[in-house]
């Protein structure tokens, strides 16, 4: 196709365009002065006045907090699930109930988040008549629903990486004696191990985003970061929002940062430990 | 040692699957049961299923349309069913025709800054969706950052209404929607053999026509999975709208979520549950079958 293809160059350019314009916007009015979000202020900016309202809203940070707990326990949980999960559908053969869990598991990506929201709570509210527990709604249920929502993604990212790898260091393993558990741990979890750390990563960041299916399974009292923000676009602009959005990119940015290194980092020294392998063998 | 191995083998498997069928399959069934309750004053909010009548030994099962009949006497409820159809097909189109020439570029460029490109369409999805769209009410509205631009650059003397039309809720969909589409097509393009082109391109194929007839057709299968991952859930899309959209025309997810909230009306939100799933269900088992196609191929 060599250098023909100058449209789609283009129409990537502009794309890549549309998707930053939004965030950098954020950014630049994050330090503007004027109240009226976008116009800019030019007598009186760049302030930090923004930054300096939010780190002193109390309701924020304990929606912050909040949040960054659930997400923690969230994507931990998903990932164990999700790894167990990706471990049957892409390991084991035919299995009973196979189509079953393969179909639970690919479902929950692409289902309607109100339909999600409100399936969840029907099942808690009918669990609590049933058995008593969970006594209401509240961090425990958003939790769980979180759980649900985060495996799926996790298990596809576990299974493709997998199906990725043959079985034949596995095989080799089990032939020379070592248990299936010990074949786990030492042949396959560290084979997996980016897709865990990038499932866990993608797990949170679903869990600490999530909107629509939390508002369903929360209660009063346990009002998530997105919730408190949602509450506060719903009426228009405010200007102390998009310092927080600033902030959440910064940490973001740095994030993906760090990882793309260790990344790196990792794959850099699995080639040096193939080099002296092969350097031994000779 | 080879029975223990089933067993574990049993146990790995067994506990997602149960742990989803307790939380995502069991659920379904609850709101497809309240689905056809009545509304009443109590704690649940609903009729039971099932009654035991006086003297009975024998319960009597309750089954009650009314929630069904409800949805199709109401105008609205079916204006919103068409219209959330009608703005997922239309954004999944323009998420098609931006994302189709944006993945095929990362697709055709070097392939040292092909994982550079693509981390710069994946970027814009860790940071929250939220906000995302939320940027867009300060790009859209009246005295909002476009019109603001437009109007010092003397191109036009009013702002244009943008906010809280059908305009904004495409742009807030293709917007959040775009890295879902560009992925599958990505992933599709880039194991496409360059020598058919060529070779096309040898048989006297202008490129256009090499790229309709060699290209587009060969691309189907990413051109679906993108499609759907964007379709499936625009349908039932609440955020955007609800921040973006039109206030005298809802979209279903709104409306379900206006029943459950506002109206306390847990039958009739199961009931709009209910029919969302139905109106779905073809495409979600399309795409099951294209996931499980695509992560089985390494097998």
């Amino acid at each position: 196709m060599r250098s023909r293809g100058w449209f789609p160059r283009i129409a990537l350019v502009l794309g890549l365009i549309f998707l930053y314009v939004p965030i950098v916007s954020m950014i630049v009015f994050s330090f503007n002065n004027s109240r009226l979000v976008t116009v800019w202020d030019a007598a009186n900016s760049p302030t930090l006045k923004w930054y300096h309202i939010l780190v002193h809203n109390g309701q924020i940070l304990s929606a912050a907090w909040l949040s960054i707990r659930i997400a923690l326990i969230a994507a931990t949980g998903a990932v164990i699930l999700g790894t167990l999960a990706g471990m049957a559908l892409a390991r084991f053969a035919a299995f009973r109930g196979r189509m079953l869990l393969a179909g639970m598991t690919t479902a929950p990506i692409v289902m309607p988040e109100v339909i999600t929201g409100l399936s969840l709570l029907l099942l808690f509210v009918a669990m609590e008549q049933l058995i008593g527990w969970p006594h209401g709604v509240g961090a425990v249920t958003i939790t769980l629903a979180h759980i649900t929502f985060c495996m799926a993604y996790v298990t596809v990212v576990v299974q493709s990486r997998l199906t990725g790898f043959d079985e034949s260091l596995e095989e080799a393993a089990m032939d020379l004696g070592a248990r299936p558990v010990k074949v786990f741990f030492r042949i396959t979890l560290p084979l997996i191990l980016p897709a865990i750390a990038s499932g866990w990563l993608l797990a949170f960041t679903l869990s600490w985003d999530d909107l629509v299916i939390t508002q369903f399974v929360a209660g009063p009292g346990s009002s998530t970061l997105p919730m408190v923000i949602f509450s506060k676009v719903r009426f228009g602009v405010t200007p102390d929002i998009n310092a927080l959005a600033t902030i959440m990119v910064l940490l973001v940015a740095t994030g993906i940062a760090i990882s793309t290194v260790w990344m790196r980092y990792r794959e850099k020294r699995r080639e040096r430990d193939a080099q002296l392998a092969a350097a031994a063998n000779l | 040692m080879r029975l223990t191995q089933a067993a574990g083998r049993r146990l790995v498997a067994g506990i997602p699957t149960f742990w989803l069928l307790m939380l995502f399959l069991i659920p379904f069934l609850i709101v497809f049961r309240i689905s056809f309750s009545e509304v009443r004053l109590a704690i649940p909010p609903y009729t039971p299923l099932l009654t035991w009548h006086h003297g009975s030994i024998w319960p009597a099962l309750e089954l009650h349309g009314s929630a069904y009949a409800f949805l199709f006497t109401d105008s609205l409820y079916v204006s919103s069913y068409l219209y959330s159809l009608k703005v997922a097909a239309i954004s999944t189109l323009l998420c098609l025709l931006i994302g189709y020439p944006m993945a095929y570029a990362i697709a055709r460029a070097a392939p040292s800054s092909r994982s550079m490109l693509l981390m710069l369409i994946v970027l814009p999805f860790w940071t929250s969706f939220l906000l995302r769209v939320y940027a867009w009410i300060g790009l859209l509205k009246n005295n909002g950052v476009i019109n603001n631009v437009l109007m010092s650059l003397g191109v036009i003397d009013h702002p244009l209404v943008m906010l809280q039309t059908d305009f904004a809720v495409y742009v807030g969909i293709v917007y959040s929607y775009l890295p879902f589409m560009i992925l599958p097509l990505y992933s599709n393009l880039e194991k496409h053999d360059p020598a058919l082109l060529e070779a096309a391109a040898d048989l006297g194929a202008r490129p256009v026509s090499a790229f309709l007839r060699v290209t587009l057709p060969q691309s189907l299968p990413g051109i679906v999975a993108g499609s759907l991952l964007v379709f499936i859930p625009a349908v039932g899309e609440y955020v955007i709208p609800t921040l973006l959209g039109r206030t005298d025309q809802l979209m279903i997810g709104r409306v379900l979520s206006d029943e459950f909230f506002e109206n306390r009306d847990w039958p009739v939100a199961s009931a709009v549950a209910i029919l969302i799933l139905l109106l779905l269900v073809i495409p979600i088992m399309l795409f099951q079958r294209m996931q499980r196609r695509e992560l089985e191929a390494g097998r």
